[in-house]
């Protein structure tokens, strides 16, 4: 007991220093090397808003979400077409944005990845259950949700063909940066903390860390586990339909939209290991500027290279990724 | 080794085999389905029907050609994913450096000798590329869901890797990679040593008089892309049923009871994803040649994930399922056409997943022989595999 208050606090008292440690740079960049500043920070947020809600669901539910992309070029659609369409301020198109990929995720929650649905029926019709839910499923539920994206960037490219009108970018510029991408490092942010909240400061967030850590002792304990996972996989959609939202207007508004955050999403989700929010973030501030220093240096393609090179680098010698080098210097510490 | 497996497959001659006999015993085991004389009845009608099908059917033969060789690609992830437990997006990594291989090297060298050089050049780099990411991953203590990333973050490399290559500077030789544009002009396939004996294997329509039809033309490329595969899986149905395939089996079953059990798990799934390599270097540098032409598509996410897509369809604990539904879905993706074969793709590949786990072609064979013990035995293995999976 005594040893988990030492260990909190430590959390705490670094975690506090850490975020400050981060802000301070910015403000200190921020008038020193406005330029270069923002643009670390925004690839920073980039990787940190890719990879959010792929890192929720894998975390949690032993997902992984092939789809991802595919969620965020959803919400990314969603809010272009109600901005463009039915004429929404942006925030509210936005909101729109979210809670349509958030309701998607639901029913594919529902239909694919618990079963529910068809189950359902197959109990009607069959009086059996026709499918297994793919909770921890890791293979089959990449391959499941790769069926889904491939429909996913096919469906939006013949419903609305092969690009769509874009949103212009709001706000101005600061040091010839928009300042936009700015905001961007704010909400990302607010999305942090919002998430780090629900997870440790909510009966919700309670249940699903119970869940997580062992189903069955949470079953037994009265957790609807199965509820949880769904409104799980519900917020991880969400999210993801948020940044889709968010990154709507500065992307071209394409079918393989979803494409471009993929690949920051899986590696930052494999640096950064099985915490969300502290592996997430951590894994955002390491990738962030090697991305966009190697991109300003050498071009975007040497900015990727290095991204994955680094990923490669981190599976191979940080196995528990960050996370896991958190927890054993946490225990270290705090141990000794 | 052959007295070993006579035990356990429902062999005909155990008194004095015959090679026949013995050619058998290698061949089956709990590890692959098809050990009746039925389904060897039924797998020789098969291949007289392929042998003859260019001939009867004409101009498809050529399109069917494609896919033949995609089944080799097809039994590489068979390989290693649905015998070594490794679910890789990388096989197809392999299949592009073997085909960049054969090109560098055939342009370099375009005589029948450095054409042959070039073949075997290619499939080697399919191995040797394999085996330093395996080596880097397995030795590395990468598993599981990782290693499935890592060979997908590779296909990624890849592909901004290739397609940057436009400029002049990367030339190697003779033979310029040229980014997005690919890399034509490569010599026909030609295989063979001057002076003894070569042979044009494409774009080289051979007329043959068959009795009853009168002359008809045929693409040799056809013949040597069935042979190959059918040698590959017919070696593979060897090296499933060895021991190595046996210890294979136990890796993807649970790989650290295997590990207590004495077995060096990392040495095994490095041969075998090495193994794959080569499989998926030869189909790739097979589709270089039929093609004479290679591009950096063959790294995009999408045709990455295609062997997934084929093997999960077909089966992926079955050779035989995977070189099936790789040909049945490379048919049927090529000839929905439009927009909608994606779509269709994608579907397939849910509902294959959702309601047949285990694939279609071991769902066929669980249902023609119920009886069987062979077939008792996958059923066994089914749930522990779950079980291992979660």
């Amino acid at each position: 007991m005594a040893h988990d208050l030492k260990q909190a606090a430590f959390q705490v008292r670094y975690g506090i220093g850490a975020v400050v440690a981060v802000v301070a740079l910015f403000a200190l960049g921020a008038f020193t090397a406005p330029n270069l500043t923002f643009r670390v920070y925004y690839a920073v947020s980039f990787v940190v808003l890719a990879a959010v809600g792929l890192a929720i669901i894998f975390g949690i539910m032993g997902v992984i979400n092939l789809a991802h992309g595919e969620f965020i070029l959803l919400g990314a659609y969603a809010t272009t077409l109600s901005a463009t369409q039915l004429g929404l301020p942006l925030p509210v198109a936005m909101g729109v944005g979210a809670l349509v990929t958030a309701v998607y995720g639901l029913v594919v929650e529902r239909v694919i990845i618990s079963g529910y649905v068809p189950n359902w029926i197959g109990q009607r019709a069959v009086g059996r259950n026709l499918i297994k839910p793919f909770y921890d499923r890791l293979a089959d539920s990449m391959v499941a949700t790769f069926g889904l994206s491939l429909i996913m960037v096919q469906g939006a490219r013949i419903i609305f063909g092969n690009s769509i009108d874009q949103i212009g970018v709001p706000f101005g510029s600061t040091a010839g940066y928009p300042d936009y991408r700015i905001a961007l490092v704010g909400i990302t942010a607010a999305v942090l903390v919002a998430v780090y909240l629900l997870f440790t400061q909510t009966t919700f967030g309670t249940r699903v860390r119970a869940t997580m850590q062992d189903e069955q002792t949470a079953k037994a304990l009265g957790i609807n586990t199965e509820r949880t996972y769904m409104i799980t996989f519900a917020i991880g959609s969400g999210l993801a339909g948020l940044t889709g939202a968010l990154f709507a207007p500065l992307l071209s508004m394409q079918p393989s939209l979803g494409d471009q955050f993929l690949v920051e999403a899986f590696v930052a989700v494999v640096v950064g290991g099985a915490s969300v929010v502290v592996g997430t973030s951590l894994s955002g501030l390491l990738l962030g500027p090697i991305d966009a220093l190697f991109s300003d240096q050498f071009g975007e393609f040497a900015g990727r290279i290095a991204l994955l090179v680094t990923a490669m680098l981190a599976l191979r010698f940080l196995p528990g990724g960050i996370t896991g080098v958190v927890d054993d210097l946490r225990d270290r510490m705090g141990g000794g | 080794m052959a007295a070993e497996s006579s035990a356990s497959s429902s062999s005909s001659s155990p008194a004095a085999p015959s090679a026949l006999g013995r050619l058998r015993n290698r061949l089956e085991g709990p590890n692959t389905i098809g050990n009746s004389r039925r389904f060897w009845v039924g797998f020789a009608v098969v291949l007289l029907g392929l042998v003859a099908f260019p001939l009867l059917g004409g101009g498809t033969g050529n399109q069917f050609s494609l896919f033949l060789v995609l089944g080799l690609l097809g039994l590489s992830l068979s390989l290693v994913w649905g015998y070594s437990g490794i679910l890789s997006f990388g096989q197809t990594v392999f299949f592009g450096v073997g085909a960049y291989t054969f090109g560098v090297v055939s342009i370099n060298f375009p005589t029948p000798g450095g054409i042959t050089g070039a073949v075997v050049a290619g499939t080697l780099g399919g191995a040797v590329v394999a085996a330093l990411l395996g080596y880097f991953m397995f030795y590395g203590g990468v598993r599981d869901v990782y290693v499935t990333i890592i060979t997908l973050v590779s296909t990624l490399v890849m592909l901004t890797f290739m397609a940057q290559t436009a400029g002049s500077e990367w030339t190697i030789g003779e033979a310029p990679l040229g980014g997005f544009n690919g890399m034509p002009g490569m010599p026909l396939l030609t295989l063979g040593v001057e002076g003894i004996f070569t042979f044009q294997f494409v774009f080289n329509e051979l007329e043959l008089f068959v009795p009853v039809l009168g002359t008809v033309t045929f693409d040799p490329f056809y013949y040597l892309a069935l042979a190959l595969l059918l040698a590959g899986y017919l070696g593979l149905r060897v090296v499933v049923n060895m021991d190595f395939g046996r210890v294979l089996v136990a890796v993807r079953e649970d790989e650290d009871r295997t590990q207590m059990f004495g077995y060096n798990v990392k040495r095994a799934k490095l041969i075998a994803f090495t193994l794959g390599g080569g499989f998926a270097g030869l189909a790739g540098v097979l589709y270089a040649a039929r093609n004479v032409y290679i591009d950096p598509s063959v790294f995009e996410l999408y045709f990455a994930t295609l062997p997934v897509v084929w093997v999960s369809v077909g089966g992926r604990k079955s050779l035989l399922g995977a070189v099936v539904a790789t040909i049945a879905v490379e048919y049927l993706r090529l000839n929905i056409g439009g927009e909608l074969a994606l779509v269709a793709v994608g579907a397939l590949l849910l509902l294959s997943i959702l309601v047949l786990p285990g694939g279609i072609v071991p769902w066929i064979d669980e249902k023609l022989t119920n009886s069987n013990l062979d077939v008792s035995e996958i059923d066994g293995t089914e749930p522990s595999t779950e079980v291992s999976e979660s």
